[in-house]
C-alpha cells in the first residue's frame, strides 16, 4: 500500500473517532453539571484537558457554556473542533477514495454535509444535545460500515489501528475531566455526589451497563481500572492497545511479541505495562499524572507509526533495504 | 410532464423536429416522459442531485472561495443520437485521430508536413505546447495520443462540427459513466425497449489500451493513475478512474526514480511503476525535464520514459496537436497523411496571426467567437455577439499584440436540447465530447459527454462557468418512425 495512501487511512479513522470523542466528552460534562444542581457550571476543564487553552483564550472572552461548545463544535480554526476533524477526515477520504468501499464514502460525505448543515442552523447551538448524539451514532455508523464493507487488508488494518490509538488517548482524557472538576467541598470525595459523577463517566464513555455487569457497584477504584486496565470493554485503554498492537503487526507480519520498528516497540512495550498494572498502583501513582504518563507514550507510539510507514524517505538509495528492516534490535 | 408549451425556437433541437413532433429515435422517451405524473420528473431530478452531493461527485473550481466544491449539474432528460449518425461520427472521429497521430509522430521527427510547405514551421515552433524536448521521441507502438477528446457541435444547418480537440488530459469521461449509473439508479424504467448502447466498457478499455503501453517483456505491468491532487479541478475524475481501473492513484510524491525506472513508495518499501496515466500536464510532468518549480510531479521520470523503462499516456509532447492555430490545418493534415477528404468538418477558422484575415477578425469582432490558441475551459474566449464594446476592444487590443495566440469562429447557433426548469422544459445550447482511445485499435466510448449551457442563451458549456451534463444515449439502432 502507499504510504501516503496508509497515512490517509489511519488519519480518517482518527479523525472520525476523535469527533466522537469530543460529542463524549461534552457530554460528559453536561452529565456532570447536571447533576449537580447547585453548583456553578463549569465548562473551563473541558478545553483544559483538551490542552488549547491559548487557542481558546485567543479568542473567546471567557469559559461560557456556549463559547466552550462553541470552540470544541464548530470553530474551525479550532483544528480539535467536530467540525474540523470531520473535514479533516473527509479530505483524507478523498485522497483514497480508491481504497474506500463507495458506502464509507458516502457515509462519511453525508456525515461532513450534516455537520456543515447543523453549524450553519442557529437552532443547534439553542439545543446542542441531538447533535451530539448524531456524531456519536454518524461515527458508529462509520465505524459498522468498515466493519462490514472493508477487506481485512493493510487499509482497514491502518484504519483501525488509528481508530483504537485515538480512542486509548481519549478515554483516558474523558476520566482526566472529573480530575479537573472541582467538587464542591474535599468532604464530598466518596458521597453519592461522587458516586453520580463517576457513573456520569461511564455513561458518556458508553461502559455504564458493561462496567455493572462486571463490577455491580460504583467505586471509583473500580472505574478506574475498568476504563484503563480492562481487557474485554473496547473503548478501555488497555483492550485499545491489544487491538491496535493486533493490527501493527497484521501489516508488518512481524511474529506477536517482538518487534521490528519503532512503532512495534514501543506499542509492546506499553501494552505489556498496562497488561501488568494493578488499579493501585495507578492510585498510588496518582490518576491525572499516570494519565499524563500514558497520553505521552502514546504521542510516541504515533511518531512511531510515521516513521516507519508514512515518511516519504528522501534518498532512493534504500531502495533494495527493506523499509521495515531498518530499525533493528 | 408534458412537452406541451415547448418551443423549439429558431434552433436545431436535438429531441424535436421544428413541426414539434419527436425526431426521430425520440419517440419513445418522449412517450414515456409525457406518462409521468406531475412532479415526478423533478422530483427524481431533485433526488439525483441530492445522491450526487452525497456520493461527493463535485468538481473544484479555481478562485471560489465558498468551499469551492460543486456539483456538477445533471438533467435527466437524456440526449439522443441515433445509430446512422452516430455511425458517422464514429467514424469521422477515428480518422481524425489517426491524422493526429500521425502528424505529432511527424512533429517530432522528420517534419515532412512542414518540408511540404502544409503547414509553416512558424506555427509549431510557436505552439506554446510544443515540447523540444520529445524531439526523436518513440513513444512505445508508436501511438502519442491515448485518449482524447474531441468536442462536437451541431450547427443551426443541422451538421456535426469539430470544435476542438482535446489531447492533454481530457476530462469528463467520469461524469459520461456516472451519468449513466444515475439514470439507472433514479429513472430505471426510461431504459425498458429504448436499446440503448451501454458505456460501462470504457474502464476495461481503457485498461488494455494503457497495458499495451508497458514495457517490453513486462507480464503483468502496474498501472498507475498520476493525479496533481485533492485541489485539482478534475480530482473526482482521478480517483473514480483509478478505482473503476483497479490501480492505484499516485501522486507525484509517491514516485521516486532509481535504477532508471520509477517507484511508488509504499508500507512495505518500493513497487515498480511500468504505465502511467497522467492526468498533469507535461510542464509539470519532470522538473528535470520541463518546469524546474513544479511540486507535482517526479524528478527522473522523463528519463525513465525516454529510455522505455516506464511508460506516459497521453506521450509527452501531444499537446502541440491541440494548439487552435494547429486545429485549423487539421483538414489539411488529413489530406496530407491520409490522402482522405475530412470526414467531420472543422467550423471555418479564422487564424489571426495571417494578415488578412486578423483585419477581417477585427472589423467583425461582434460576430466572432474569439479564442486564445492555448486556453481550454471555456478560458480566454470572447464571444462577440454577447459581449459589450469594452471588452471587444480589449480583445482587439490583445489580438493585435499577439495575434498567434488567436483565433477567430463564425459564432454557431449552436443545437438544443429540452432541460427541466421548475416544472416545465425550455431549449438549451449542448455540445458533445466523445472519448476516443488509442490502444491496438482506435476505440470511440458510444455517446460521450454532453455539456448543457444551463444559462438562458447561453452558449458556454463548461463546468467551470455554469454548464451541466446530460445522459447521452446512442442508439444500437433506430427504432419507431
Amino acid at each position: 500500500m502507499l504510504s501516503r495512501v496508509a497515512s490517509s487511512m489511519y488519519w480518517l479513522a482518527r479523525y472520525v473517532e476523535r469527533a466522537e470523542n469530543v460529542a463524549r466528552f461534552i457530554e460528559v460534562n453536561q452529565n456532570l453539571m447536571l447533576d449537580l444542581p447547585d453548583a456553578q457550571q463549569q465548562w473551563e476543564p473541558l478545553v483544559v484537558t483538551t490542552g488549547d487553552e491559548d487557542e481558546f483564550k485567543s479568542r473567546y472572552a471567557d469559559y461560557s457554556k456556549r463559547n466552550v461548545l462553541e470552540f470544541l463544535s464548530f470553530d474551525l480554526k479550532n483544528p480539535s473542533s467536530i467540525r474540523a476533524c470531520v473535514c479533516a477526515a473527509r479530505e483524507n477520504a478523498r485522497s483514497v477514495r480508491g481504497n474506500l468501499s463507495t458506502e464509507i464514502w458516502e457515509g462519511l460525505n453525508t456525515f461532513y454535509l450534516e455537520i456543515n448543515a447543523a453549524a450553519a442552523d442557529p437552532r443547534t447551538r439553542d439545543d446542542p444535545q441531538d447533535f451530539y448524539q448524531r456524531v456519536k451514532q454518524q461515527s458508529h455508523l462509520l465505524v459498522g460500515i468498515m466493519e462490514a464493507t472493508m477487506s481485512r487488508g493493510e487499509g482497514w488494518h491502518f484504519c483501525h489501528m488509528g481508530r483504537l490509538l485515538e480512542r486509548a488517548d481519549k478515554t483516558t482524557r474523558i476520566l482526566d475531566v472529573k480530575y479537573f472538576l472541582l467538587l464542591p467541598t474535599p468532604g464530598h470525595v466518596g458521597t453519592p455526589t461522587d458516586e453520580v459523577q463517576w457513573s456520569a463517566v461511564l455513561r458518556s464513555t458508553s461502559a455504564l451497563e458493561m462496567y455493572r455487569k462486571k463490577h455491580h457497584t460504583i467505586l471509583p477504584q473500580l472505574v478506574v481500572d475498568f476504563l484503563l486496565l480492562d481487557r474485554e470493554f473496547p473503548r478501555a485503554a488497555h483492550y485499545c492497545l491489544q487491538a491496535a498492537d493486533e493490527s501493527l503487526h497484521a501489516i508488518t507480519g512481524t511474529p506477536p511479541g517482538t518487534f521490528r520498528n519503532a512503532a512495534e516497540q514501543r506499542l509492546g512495550q506499553l501494552r505489556a505495562e498496562i497488561a501488568f498494572t494493578h488499579v493501585n498502583e495507578v492510585v498510588r501513582a496518582g490518576l491525572h499524572e499516570f494519565i499524563d504518563g500514558l497520553q505521552v507514550r502514546l504521542n510516541l507510539i504515533g511518531d512511531g507509526i510515521h516513521e516507519s510507514f508514512f515518511m516519504l524517505r528522501p534518498h532512493a538509495s534504500e531502495l533494495n533495504a527493506q523499509s521495515m528492516g531498518a530499525y533493528q534490535q | 410532464m408534458r412537452f406541451e408549451g415547448y418551443e423549439v425556437g429558431p434552433f436545431y433541437d436535438e429531441m424535436f423536429l421544428s413541426s414539434g413532433r419527436p425526431r426521430p429515435g425520440a419517440e419513445l422517451l418522449v412517450q414515456k416522459i409525457a406518462a409521468l405524473a406531475q412532479g415526478e420528473l423533478s422530483r427524481r431530478q431533485q433526488a439525483a442531485e441530492q445522491a450526487l452531493l452525497n456520493l461527493g461527485i463535485t468538481f473544484n473550481v479555481y478562485g471560489d472561495n465558498q468551499g469551492g466544491e460543486r456539483i456538477f449539474p445533471f438533467d435527466m432528460v437524456p440526449r439522443i443520437v441515433g445509430a446512422e449518425e452516430w455511425a458517422s461520427i464514429e467514424k469521422g472521429l477515428k480518422q481524425r485521430i489517426h491524422a493526429l497521430n500521425l502528424f505529432i509522430d511527424d512533429v517530432y521527427h522528420e517534419q515532412r508536413i512542414i518540408k511540404d510547405g502544409v503547414i509553416p514551421e512558424e506555427i509549431i515552433r510557436s505552439a506554446k505546447s510544443f515540447r523540444p524536448q520529445c524531439m526523436g521521441l518513440n513513444p512505445p507502438r508508436g501511438i502519442w495520443n491515448h485518449i482524447t477528446g474531441t468536442d462536437l457541435v451541431r450547427d443551426g444547418d443541422g451538421r456535426m462540427y469539430v470544435l476542438e480537440d482535446n489531447l492533454r488530459c481530457p476530462s469528463g469521461v467520469s461524469y459520461v459513466l456516472e451519468n449513466r449509473e444515475l439514470m439507472k439508479r433514479t429513472f430505471p424504467q426510461v431504459f425498458d425497449d429504448s436499446k440503448v448502447r451501454p458505456v460501462n466498457e470504457y474502464p476495461s478499455n481503457l485498461l488494455k489500451t494503457l497495458q499495451n503501453l508497458a514495457p517490453d517483456g513486462v507480464e503483468n505491468p502496474v498501472v498507475a493513475v498520476l493525479s496533481p491532487g485533492i485541489y485539482n479541478s478534475a480530482y473526482f475524475e482521478h480517483t473514480y478512474l483509478a478505482q473503476q481501473l483497479g490501480v492505484e492513484l499516485v501522486e507525484g510524491t509517491d514516485l521516486v526514480a532509481a535504477d532508471g525506472r520509477i517507484w511508488m513508495r509504499t508500507t512495505k518499501g518500493f513497487e515498480r511503476v511500468d504505465v502511467i496515466y497522467r492526468r498533469i500536464d507535461d510542464d509539470f510532468l519532470d522538473p528535470k525535464a520541463f518546469r524546474a518549480d513544479s511540486t507535482l510531479g517526479c524528478a527522473g521520470l522523463m528519463d525513465a520514459y525516454l529510455h522505455g523503462r516506464v511508460a506516459l499516456a497521453n506521450a509527452p509532447g501531444t499537446g502541440v496537436a491541440d494548439d487552435k492555430v494547429v486545429y485549423a490545418y487539421v483538414p489539411r493534415m488529413i489530406k496530407y497523411y491520409l490522402g482522405e477528404e475530412m470526414l467531420l468538418p472543422n467550423v471555418p477558422t479564422y487564424l489571426c496571426w495571417e494578415p488578412e484575415q486578423r483585419q477581417h477578425v477585427l472589423a467583425n469582432l461582434d460576430k466572432l467567437v474569439v479564442k486564445a490558441a492555448n486556453e481550454s475551459g471555456g478560458y480566454g474566449m470572447l464571444v462577440g455577439p454577447h459581449a459589450d464594446q469594452a471588452a471587444r476592444d480589449e480583445f482587439a487590443e490583445r489580438i493585435k499584440a499577439n495575434p498567434r495566440n488567436y483565433i477567430a469562429q463564425p459564432t454557431l447557433s449552436l443545437s438544443r436540447v429540452p432541460v427541466i426548469v421548475g416544472e416545465h422544459f425550455e431549449g438549451r445550447h449542448v455540445d458533445l465530447r466523445p472519448f476516443i482511445l488509442y490502444g491496438k485499435e482506435i476505440y470511440v466510448l458510444p455517446g460521450g459527454l454532453t455539456r448543457v449551457a444551463l444559462k438562458k442563451g447561453s452558449l458556454v458549456v463548461n463546468s467551470s462557468q455554469g454548464g451541466g451534463s446530460k445522459d447521452t444515449w446512442v442508439l444500437a439502432s433506430n427504432h419507431g418512425t
